[in-house]
């Protein structure tokens, strides 16, 4: 009985629901259209490596999701993404599958879990 | 000897135990359980077929290594205290000539509100941003010169176009409202 409880117990934590890592946000304005992924930018990794003032003070990344325009062309002229996405400060825009990373049919925003559920912007 | 659920037979009692497991399974309580950090192909946004996936860091590799906040709130990370301890040390800038301005002034908000005072510390926020990413757009920089509105801030403005996005949420009260209402009666303060 204890064995099958155990084993029952681990069968509904594989159930649990998954949830992206606070402050993921996805990029999909034109990445599906254009037969791509959609972009998934964590806060979380960035930020271990980079202050927030890099990509919204330096860079220029609107604090809103859905208000950048980012397009490829833009990254690969060094702009966005582009200013270290160029392969020697991170890897360059020909790895395209490292940030084309999102599972088809993602909406624009911000997806991590543990948001405040208001009505929100975000 | 009988079950506990009444003559019901123990086989009847796994399948309720099964059920029970099953809706607790869809809680959050039980994704906090199940691992604190969700594996990058279980979170429900990357694809797992992409082939790609194994070469990214997986969050529960770098933030475990970090100092804690609470299970479910944020990252679980205290991203202050990471700096603070130097377990992190973010590049500031990227092109040379950028002024990197860190200002050490705390702010007392809401000085005659319900609630406890806010004490806004400049230090760990300029640690991670630019003066220019408030001020002067979100906050004038005059004593006195906002209006704040929690309203507001569950809305994504103001505080909360961080606080509930990316950085800690807007549930933790007590650490903005951080410093018990104590003002002399009869002096004068600025606005909140």
């Amino acid at each position: 009985m204890c064995c099958a409880g155990i084993t029952l117990f681990g069968v509904a934590l594989a159930l649990a629901p998954a949830q992206a890592e606070y402050g993921d946000v996805v990029f999909n304005k034109r990445s599906q259209k254009e037969g791509m992924r959609p972009v998934v930018f964590s806060h979380w990794f960035h930020r271990i490596r980079f202050r927030c003032k890099v990509c919204h003070d330096e860079l220029g990344f609107k604090m809103r999701a859905g208000a950048n325009d980012v397009r490829m062309a833009d990254v690969a002229n060094g702009k966005f993404c582009g200013l270290c996405h160029n392969g020697r400060i991170a890897w360059g825009a020909e790895r395209c599958d490292l940030c084309h990373s999102g599972r088809p049919g993602l909406e624009s925003r911000i997806h991590g879990g543990n948001q405040t559920l208001g009505p929100g912007r975000w | 000897m009988r079950s506990a659920l009444g003559g019901l037979g123990p086989q009847y009692g796994i399948w309720l135990l099964l059920a029970a497991l099953l809706l607790f399974a869809q809680t959050p309580i039980a994704a906090d359980f199940a691992m604190r950090w969700l594996p990058l192909a279980k979170d429900g946004i990357h694809d797992p077929k992409n082939p790609a996936l194994r070469l990214l860091q997986e969050p529960g590799e770098a933030l475990s290594r970090l100092p804690k906040d609470a299970v479910g709130v944020g990252n679980q990370v205290n991203w202050v205290e990471a700096l603070d301890q130097g377990r992190i040390n973010p590049r500031t800038n990227i092109l040379p000539e950028t002024k990197i301005r860190v200002l050490d002034t705390d702010i007392l908000l809401n000085l005659r509100g319900g609630t406890p005072i806010v004490r806004f510390p400049h230090r760990q926020h300029t640690l991670w941003l630019d003066c220019s990413n408030c001020h002067e757009h979100l906050f004038k920089s005059q004593a006195g010169a906002n209006k704040f509105s929690m309203q507001r801030i569950l809305q994504g403005e103001q505080c909360g176009v961080c606080h509930g996005a990316v950085a800690f949420p807007l549930t933790r009260c007590g650490r903005c409202h951080n410093t018990p209402q104590k003002s002399p009666p009869g002096v004068a303060v600025p606005g909140s």
